[in-house]
């Protein structure tokens, strides 16, 4: 297994955590190729989360909007409403067979800890969630999900409070207690092998969206539309359609309140080469390699890098990298909504809105990633357009 | 007096001047003199010299700033301690040359382990700076490979987790040492956590010496630009030779 992808990715990780990724990528190793547990885990993916998610033709917005025939792969549909689940599962279910006890993970949104705490209410196992404190009076409602389900949810208050802060936090309590504890990163970032093991999880979503589309088009689509922050569903998105030259592979960051502004979490549009948390890659920062404070509507988008098999395949052109501003974003999450009756997440919202400008440059038929649902967002963007709802 | 001992402080707190008056200070006492240079996100570290990272950016302490007040420096034995980022934003030559123009002895990157050293170690060997290496009570099999390649000296840390203060040390670290021994006679300093004289003392039985770090900052934060006679006390109590030998 690669350590690499190009020049990016890497085991950057202090020595005290050394042993513990290297044990890591010797189990994965290990079970990815085990019947038995390849098998345990599409039995949890299909018989607990709900796979396969469907791919919903959208025929309303495909009129409404003039072009290509629009379907959504609809992760929001899966338990815990987003596909942060699929990586969850898999990763509990390494960590129960390396005989790991404690589940401890950040989270950005919410979603990846919900997730996290419900595997390990399922396993058995003990559960606690890192959260900025910003994320947590942003999020409120997925906190107190997270603790319905018995984990306990730490208020990180270092730094900028987000997402970026939140790993810090996991990777140093990681280093505390290594021998019972795995640490259940929740995207395609991190030392290797988690980009590439977080990667195979989540591909899922692309291995079933391309026989899907086979099915109902006989046609492989002209687009793959998915929102960006660390990566994951977007990777998951593309993984089986990167051998498909035809294909267009689209990320959509989050340009917050427009990528030429300080506000912004547009990694690719304006990051630069650099180390962090465990792996080289793009980031948002500044000439001395200081990571920069950055800033998303959306929580889940909200940090400062990228996984780096993405700044990999922006570097070689096979994927190309848009920019979604907040306001764009919010119309994107109102359109939705009105027009198919699916209240996305304020992520995924970030590539409806890229599809919704650009589904005019496109015939046959683009695939857009949902990623979540947008229940844990509803406040928050009544409050944006001015409405004083609190859960 | 003893000399095996190294202390820490983070450059740029709360200044670069004050950073040169506590250097001058320490050095009377002090065997390796270790600057942080403050990084956004120091995951090694526990809160109190995460506070000091914060404050010395606040305070708008740059790599370049650093290496000024260096080239100041009259003691010869300086160990930058920083993360990966900034050495190879800066890039990794610039920052190995400059350390070679301002006589760094050597530099600590607590994020860039061995396997991943050799883009840096390149440089370092070109300019004659050592890149010391960090062993863990975790690195189990990892230790004679690990002490095999190490100059300079061997930042043995001493429990698990980040830096701080802490009362207890529950890991016997002799058979670590044992192993070291066994491949290498590079000087081994026990770090992370020691913050009194027992501590120290007890510590220098197993080792060559001791790295003390958050005890000082704590001192810079609570005192800020007048701390230097409570630095000067402090390190005279750790270095107690009654208490050493």
């Amino acid at each position: 297994m690669s350590v690499r992808f190009g020049e990016f990715g890497g085991q950057y990780m202090p020595e005290t955590l050394m042993n513990a990724v290297i044990e890591l990528e010797k189990a994965y190793n290990y079970y990815k190729n085990d019947k038995g547990f390849t098998d345990e885990l599409s039995g949890l993916l299909n018989n607990y989360a709900g796979r396969p998610s469907l791919l919903y033709s959208a025929e309303n917005m495909t009129k409404d909007l003039g072009g290509a025939k629009i379907y959504l792969k609809r992760e929001d549909l899966n338990h815990t409403g987003s596909h942060k689940i699929n990586n969850v599962l898999g990763q509990a279910l390494l960590a129960k067979k390396m005989g790991k006890t404690r589940l401890i993970a950040e989270t950005g949104a919410g979603q990846h800890g919900v997730a996290t705490a419900t595997a390990a209410a399922l396993f058995k196992m003990e559960c606690e969630v890192f959260m900025g404190k910003e994320d947590i009076e942003r999020q409120a409602l997925n906190v107190y999900r997270m603790r319905l389900m018995g984990a306990k949810v730490h208020s990180v208050t270092s730094g900028t409070q987000t997402l970026k802060d939140a790993v810090n936090e996991t990777m140093r309590e990681w280093s505390k207690r290594i021998h019972d504890t795995h640490y259940v990163l929740g995207t395609v970032m991190g030392p290797h092998p988690f980009p590439t093991m977080v990667r195979d999880f989540q591909s899922v979503i692309s291995r079933e969206a391309r026989a899907q589309i086979l099915e109902y088009e006989g046609a492989l689509p002209k687009a793959v539309i998915a929102c960006v922050g660390g990566g994951s569903n977007a990777i998951g998105a593309f993984y089986h359609f990167i051998p498909d030259e035809g294909v267009e592979l689209i990320g959509c960051e989050a340009a917050g309140l427009g990528a030429d502004t300080p506000q912004n979490a547009a990694t690719i549009t304006n990051g630069s080469p650099g180390i962090f948390h465990g792996m080289k890659s793009l980031f948002c920062q500044d000439e001395y390699g200081q990571i920069a404070p950055v800033y998303s509507i959306s929580a889940g988008l909200d940090y400062p890098g990228i996984g780096p098999e993405h700044a990999d395949l922006h570097q070689k052109g096979r994927a190309k990298y848009v920019a979604i501003t907040d306001t764009e974003a919010v119309e994107a999450f109102e359109y939705l909504s009105k027009m198919e009756g699916i209240i996305p997440a304020v992520e995924s919202a970030h590539a409806v809105a890229y599809a919704m400008k650009a589904i005019k440059d496109y015939e046959g038929s683009i695939i857009i990633t949902i990623s979540g649902r947008g229940d844990k967002d509803v406040a928050s963007i009544a409050r944006y357009k001015g409405e004083n709802l609190h859960e | 007096m003893s000399k095996k001992f190294i202390s820490f402080i983070t450059a740029g707190d709360p200044s670069m001047d004050k950073t040169k008056e506590f250097i001058e200070v320490l050095a009377e006492y002090s065997h390796v003199i270790e600057i942080g240079l403050p990084f956004s996100d120091p995951i090694a570290e526990g809160e109190v010299i995460e506070a000091a990272n914060v404050r010395a950016l606040q305070n708008r302490a740059t790599t370049d700033k650093m290496f000024f007040m260096l080239e100041t420096v009259t003691f010869d034995k300086i160990v930058i301690l920083t993360y990966a980022n900034p050495v190879f934003v800066y890039g990794y030559e610039k920052f190995f040359k400059r350390c070679q123009e301002c006589k760094v002895y050597g530099v600590i990157i607590p994020d860039l382990p061995f396997e991943e050293r050799g883009e840096a170690a390149v440089y370092a060997d070109k300019y004659s700076v050592h890149l010391i290496t960090l062993i863990a009570p975790t690195s189990a099999e990892r230790v004679k490979m690990l002490a095999k390649n190490a100059t300079g000296f061997i930042y043995l840390v001493s429990s698990m987790g980040v830096t701080g203060i802490r009362s207890e040390f529950d890991l016997d670290l002799t058979d670590i040492v044992k192993q070291i021994r066994e491949v290498t006679d590079v000087p081994i300093y026990i770090g992370f956590g020691i913050s009194t004289p027992e501590h120290a003392a007890r510590m220098r039985e197993i080792a060559d010496g001791v790295i003390v770090g958050s005890a000082f900052v704590k001192i810079i934060a609570q005192h800020g630009r007048k701390s230097a006679p409570h630095l000067r006390k402090l390190i005279k109590e750790l270095t107690d030779p009654h208490l050493i030998e």
